[in-house]
């Protein structure tokens, strides 16, 4: 056992009905915060303004966006990047670290995972819209058909299409299961007969059998154990998209362990910009404490100079690999036509996060909570960067071009943060967005004091 | 030995206990009895049950393993069989079988279905979802999701006499003993 004394992950005096009753009642209340329908209404402003947006896509075509030849990968794989590395941080914190027995994830994991499907379901749109025909995505999977047709499964991005729905899938599943016994107490708490039966329902008869917590405390952990390589595989396969590619700038071996670390230091970014609002709103601060905070800082100083070290990497190679192509790429990433997202990317990814060296920084909430806006922007200037710089110059100078994004690019990308955001309070306001069994499992109560307690 | 409507009319009895310790005590007390079908209903799982109700070992990681080893095989051979058999594609002369590009679908769907079967097959040797049980009878039964800890004895157990059994839980300084009605 560890000797180190650390802080206390909950706050002093709960027990199990409080601890139950202050994160059940979010859910059960009868009223909802007016806060909470301001925020779902501009949420849903923005999720209207992505419907919008697709419809006239699929009207028009992608031609109503920016991308032309050669930069034929424009905002949508930026965004679908983007979003898929948010996503990694939920399954790192409910599985990495429930491997790792860091009892500070119970508190932050279940919306974490929430996070990660909403973050996932983002994503996904882009592949889909960016697809010229998107009534015919199911091509993408094998199936038998009368063209007689297969995938090719040599390509990296048939790997993506595995890839990112294993991912959705096993986060899906991942997340239910953690939720059935929280949901059974709600249904036991709910005094609505409508609210008893749809979390009946939803519950599956849940009676907290020892029988069942034994296995459902096995699957739990299997789970764990699986999702734990998957979430690597996942960010490596979507760098594969890239490395495997020969243009400059792509094809290099450091991409899939500088993905993956750039992945949990966005999805930690963003976990901070959620859980930061959410427990001053919901006055959540015995369960996010400020150790919480300090802890998630601190992961995020960590991966961002794994990123640092990534991006250094990046500028050696290019010089070390004496390729004219690749030499060129980083001189034009850097002085070139997009040397300001560039430099921009240096300064929000790597130089601002340096403040979290700080206690002061870490422990102060707004600035924190600017510093994981900042990582959020340069996490998706990062995908901005190494998809235009590289494509938009390879190697012909005759087949050269230049990208701009259109008004039409923005409100697609800005439409996925208002469907996350929908989503995401929708999920507040129904669903227990702190895991109640993890938060009892701190209390002493769930202690057991000796053989014969009589 | 008891009539068998006395058996047929009741599910079980069920003791309400207050805290974990007192619920593991009992618990032992139970089976030292030789009680066979006893189950315990708390709001956190507790570890020390796993003993006391003789929870050894469980078939979930072994579904999870033939689950992951099907999703391999299917992984790999789905692949082989498209590339080689139905949709050979020469792609600038490299093999037909080129196996390390297919380790990584053959990696996600070993995932998926190892998740799948262990999700589900928990789910199914829980034999849930099960909508009604006579558990949810008992009147406070509610709280074994938020704070209360209960013991069941069921009345298909071989030793189980209402009367006795009833007596017995008593001596366990239970809150309360029920019976449980189907």
């Amino acid at each position: 056992m560890a000797v180190v004394e650390r802080p206390p992950v909950i706050g002093p005096g709960h027990d199990f009905e409080t601890v139950s009753k202050a994160i059940s009642e979010i859910v059960l209340t009868r009223k909802t915060p007016l806060g909470w329908v301001f925020g779902f209404l501009m949420a849903f402003t923005f999720m209207m303004i992505f419907l919008m947006t697709a419809t006239y896509l699929f009207l028009k075509g992608v031609g109503i966006w920016g991308i032309n030849i050669p930069v034929a990968w424009g905002f949508a794989i930026v965004n679908f990047v983007w979003w898929i590395g948010i996503g990694h941080a939920g399954t790192l914190i409910s599985a990495i670290l429930l491997l790792l027995h860091q009892k500070w994830r119970m508190s932050i994991s279940r919306f974490a995972e929430a996070m990660t499907l909403f973050a996932v379901a983002c994503a996904g749109m882009f592949p889909l819209l960016h697809m010229g025909r998107p009534w015919l995505f199911y091509w993408m999977f094998p199936y038998p058909n009368t063209m007689t047709v297969w995938p090719q499964f040599r390509s990296p991005l048939v790997w993506d299409v595995f890839a990112v729905s294993t991912y959705a899938t096993v986060s899906l599943v991942f997340w239910y299961v953690g939720l059935i016994p929280d949901v059974a107490t709600l249904r036991d708490r709910a005094k609505s007969p409508f609210a008893r039966k749809a979390f009946g329902i939803l519950s599956l008869g849940w009676r907290g059998s020892a029988r069942h917590w034994f296995r459902y405390e096995t699957a739990s952990l299997l789970l764990a154990g699986l999702a734990t390589p998957l979430v690597v595989s996942v960010h490596t396969v979507v760098s594969f998209d890239f490395a495997v590619a020969i243009v400059p700038g792509w094809h290099t071996t450091i991409f899939p362990p500088y993905f993956v670390a750039g992945a949990i230091y966005s999805g930690f970014a963003m976990v901070l910009t959620l859980a930061i609002p959410l427990r001053a709103a919901y006055r959540l601060e015995d369960f996010v404490t400020m150790w919480h905070l300090d802890v998630m800082a601190k992961v995020m100083l960590t991966t961002g100079l794994i990123l640092a070290y990534g991006y250094g990497c990046e500028v050696f190679y290019a010089w070390y690999s004496a390729d004219t192509f690749e030499r060129y790429m980083m001189w034009n990433r850097m002085f070139g036509p997009y040397a300001v997202a560039y430099w921009a990317l240096i300064a929000t990814n790597i130089v601002i996060p340096q403040l979290l060296w700080f206690k002061k920084v870490r422990t102060n909430v707004p600035l924190l909570f600017f510093v994981s806006l900042v990582v959020n922007t340069g996490m998706w200037l990062e995908r901005y960067v190494i998809v235009i710089t590289s494509l938009h110059r390879d190697f012909l100078v005759s087949s050269w071009g230049r990208y701009a994004p259109t008004v039409w690019d923005w409100a697609t990308f800005t439409g996925t943060i208002g469907l996350f955001l929908t989503l995401f309070f929708l999920f507040i306001r129904f669903l227990p967005m702190i895991s109640i069994v993890e938060m009892r499992t701190l209390l002493p109560q769930a202690g057991v004091k000796g053989k014969e307690a009589h | 030995m008891h009539g068998q409507d006395t058996k047929s009319s009741l599910y079980g009895l069920m003791a309400e206990f207050e805290e974990a310790g007192a619920l593991v005590a009992a618990a032992h007390r139970v089976r030292e009895a030789g009680y066979e079908h006893v189950d315990a209903f708390t709001p956190v799982p507790i570890e020390e049950l796993h003993e006391a109700l003789d929870l050894h070992r469980n078939e979930v990681p072994l579904i999870a393993l033939i689950g992951g080893i099907t999703g391999c095989l299917v992984g790999f051979f789905l692949q082989y069989w498209i590339s080689v058999i139905a949709y050979p594609i020469n792609v600038g002369g490299r093999p037909f079988n080129s196996w390390p590009s297919f380790i990584p679908v053959t990696f996600e769907l070993t995932i998926l279905f190892a998740a799948l079967t262990s999700a589900f097959g928990m789910l199914a040797l829980n034999g849930l979802p099960m909508p009604y049980h006579p558990v949810f009878n008992v009147p406070g039964f509610e709280r074994a999701t938020t704070d209360r800890f209960f013991l069941c004895i069921e009345a298909k157990d071989e030793q189980f006499d209402r009367d006795g059994t009833r007596a017995f839980l008593e001596s366990l300084h239970p809150r309360e003993v029920t019976d449980v009605v189907p």
